[in-house]
């Protein structure tokens, strides 16, 4: 099998056919999703790629394609589309569907008019599409135009092309802005990066009526399966790095800090510095940072604190410097982080290393070849690509250090009812919120061990959740004297008659082992008993990563009514004089 | 020119996921059951690739069997 990241866009062209083919029976678990591509050009090419990037990433698409050159005409009318019912819209547009461009003889006024047509014809199209498919719609933007007829003054003059396409754009931005569920796929950027000359290279136009040159479809497949992977929470968490080499040049423990590449003086240690910021930078997406190295712990501390290092310290959630194998190091980080290794980049210089690491644990270790490249080399593979993006996010960092600190506690207490008590931890536990649903859906699409049934949910289809009357929903936010872990579980149940069917029930592990789900069971209960509701159904789905819950219904107190040979159980609670099992948080309070 | 098809051979077998692909200078489109218009494009590519040249479109759009594509690689490799 080839790398997918990074990739050699030849030998994916070449060899996709037994690629699709190796990953179809390769016996992984995928999540189905619905894709329709709308084109505006072909998208045969495309969508065969883009299935590839799908599969790598743990997502089993079925595509509905539009005719050539459709996008619109089925966007507004076609019945097939709408019988497809994609949990996605891509809309694969590009400036050779730009239908009119300014004429050096217009005036401003009509070259406004102009513009506002060209957009009123794609507002119209997405206002449509969210009106009667409610999905997410991914739409591409605009790339520059192959030739310029005002040469430099292209950009500055209203009558240019490269300014009506700019301005174009700006539309589609503002339209985002304002809309949720509606991303763009940047190709005004990807094109710049891979060189406009070669993406719209005219062969490929008028030959085989592509917009985008065949050798560079790669590379446009990946990055638009970034935003699929990301709204359906495969993005990573965390960034584990390597400090030798990684973070600065030189070998602390060999060297001494004051002599490591660090620093404006000299062009090794600015390239270092530069890499520092663009780690630290992330930390205002939420990731993770952690070290793994191996080094001894003062002098990996003693690097972190070098005067003209960006990182400190303080920067990362742990520090694993010691001389155990890196494999076990970031198994013991995944494991105090309460996540899985998929979710971590592991980032090192040294090409054993990596290879001993992706050999023992599925996690990603792209290569690090020489400083210079270190920053584009994580920026393109796209592992934190940001498609919505939570308040919570921003004070990650904070909320696992401070499970750090009641880690320490919990050893000073001989009672583990004792040390919960000690939390002094407060929950608020209510339905759904306009405020509070995208963390809901972000939290429900990440989460794959305290998670009953895995089901996914786009923020439209929990929208519908959140209008209907047929739900009982319910949100928990767990405080303590530690600080705020902001919203951690999510419960939603069906109503139907007298019983309730549990759709989703899942929390995020770093809330483990702290009596949250009893409390949410309490509040389900008392709810489901205020809305007549006599009996409970909860369903355990058995996935690689879920056996921490298999038996939470039995442990809850419901009773086991049937498994399958696949192990998927369905137990049940009858409402009746069910006693509240939550000791030590105080809910609603 | 043997040693072109020999690479070309491995391409045809890549492209169209099939290893008992032979061909000759006389093999067209007919000849291989999923070699459509779509696959077409594919494969040039790939032999663009595999090459490291670039057809025409008038090359793309003359060739009348894969005899005519090795000719040009050949011709394309002198002038390098």
């Amino acid at each position: 099998m080839p790398n997918f990241y990074p990739f050699d866009p030849a030998e994916l062209t070449k060899k996709q056919r037994s690629i699709k083919r190796a990953l179809l029976s390769d016996g992984a678990n995928r999540i189905k999703k619905k894709i329709a591509v709308l084109g505006g050009s072909t998208t045969n090419g495309i969508v065969d790629m883009l299935e590839l990037f799908l599969l790598w990433q743990g997502i089993q698409p079925d595509f509905y394609q539009s005719e050539y050159n459709q996008y619109w005409q089925d966007a507004m009318f076609s019945e097939e589309l709408r019988e497809f019912k994609p949990d996605f819209v891509f809309i694969h547009t590009s400036n050779r569907n730009i239908t009119d461009f300014p004429e050096m003889s217009m005036s401003s006024d009509e070259v406004n008019a102009l513009l506002q047509n060209q957009l009123g014809h794609f507002t119209q199209m997405w206002d449509k599409l969210k009106a009667d498919l409610s999905c997410p719609i991914v739409q591409n933007n605009m790339e520059l135009p192959y030739w310029r007829l005002l040469g430099n003054k292209d950009c500055a003059d209203f009558h240019g092309r490269v300014s009506f396409i700019s301005r174009l754009n700006q539309g589609f931005y503002d339209y985002a802005a304002k809309t949720e569920n509606f991303f763009i796929h940047d190709i005004n950027y990807l094109s710049a990066q891979l060189g406009l000359e070669k993406w719209s290279d005219p062969l490929y136009w008028n030959m085989y009526k592509y917009a985008v040159a065949v050798p560079l479809i790669p590379e446009f497949a990946f990055s638009l399966s970034k935003i699929f992977a990301s709204l359906l929470g495969k993005n990573k968490k965390v960034l584990a790095l390597d400090l030798d080499n990684t973070l600065w040049g030189g070998v602390v423990g060999d060297d001494g800090a004051e002599k490591l590449a660090l620093g404006q003086e000299v062009p090794m240690g600015q390239a270092y510095c530069e890499f520092q910021s663009y780690i630290k930078a992330q930390k205002q997406l939420g990731v993770l940072l952690t070290v793994c190295s191996k080094n001894d712990h003062e002098n990996a501390i003693a690097g972190l604190n070098h005067p003209d290092g960006v990182l400190k310290p303080e920067d990362f959630t742990l520090i694993k410097a010691n001389w155990e194998p890196k494999s076990l190091n970031i198994e013991q980080t995944a494991k105090e982080l309460n996540l899985l290794p998929e979710s971590i980049v592991f980032v090192d210089d040294n090409p054993a290393e990596r290879e001993i690491v992706k050999g023992t644990l599925p996690v990603e270790a792209p290569p690090m070849e020489s400083i210079e490249s270190y920053i584009h080399t994580l920026d393109k593979g796209g592992y934190f690509e940001v498609t919505n993006f939570s308040e919570d996010d921003l004070h990650r960092t904070e909320m696992y250090k401070q499970n750090a600190e009641r880690a320490k506690m919990q050893s000073a207490f001989a009672d583990y009812g004792e040390y919960l008590d000690s939390l002094e931890m407060k929950a608020v536990i209510e339905d759904f919120s306009p405020i509070n649903l995208a963390r809901v859906t972000q939290l429900t699409n990440k989460s794959n061990q305290f998670n009953v049934t895995t089901r996914r949910y786009t923020q439209s289809d929990m929208e519908q959740v959140f209008e209907s009357p047929d739900y009982i929903r319910l949100c928990g936010r767990l405080e303590d004297k530690f600080g705020d872990n902001g919203i951690v579980s999510v419960v939603i149940g069906r109503k139907d008659g007298e019983t309730l069917d549990i759709d989703l029930w899942l929390m995020s592990c770093r809330v483990l082992k702290r009596d949250m789900e009893l409390a949410m069971l309490d509040t389900l209960v008392k709810e489901a008993v205020k809305q007549g509701v006599k009996v409970i159904k909860g369903h355990y789905y058995p996935t690689a990563k879920n056996k921490m819950v298999k038996e939470l219904f039995g442990d809850f107190g419901f009773e086991k009514i049937s498994e399958d040979e696949e192990g998927n159980t369905l137990w049940e609670l009858k409402t009746e004089g069910y006693k509240n099992k939550n000791l030590h948080i105080a809910v609603n309070c | 020119m043997e040693e072109i098809y020999k690479r070309l051979n491995e391409v045809f077998r890549d492209v169209f996921d099939d290893d008992s692909i032979e061909v000759s200078g006389d093999t067209t489109a007919d000849d291989i059951e999923d070699w459509d218009s779509l696959n077409h494009i594919t494969l040039i590519d790939a032999v663009e690739s595999e090459f490291g040249v670039r057809f025409t479109m008038g090359e793309v759009s003359g060739m009348k069997n894969v005899g005519e594509m090795t000719e040009i690689i050949k011709e394309r490799g002198k002038k390098l």
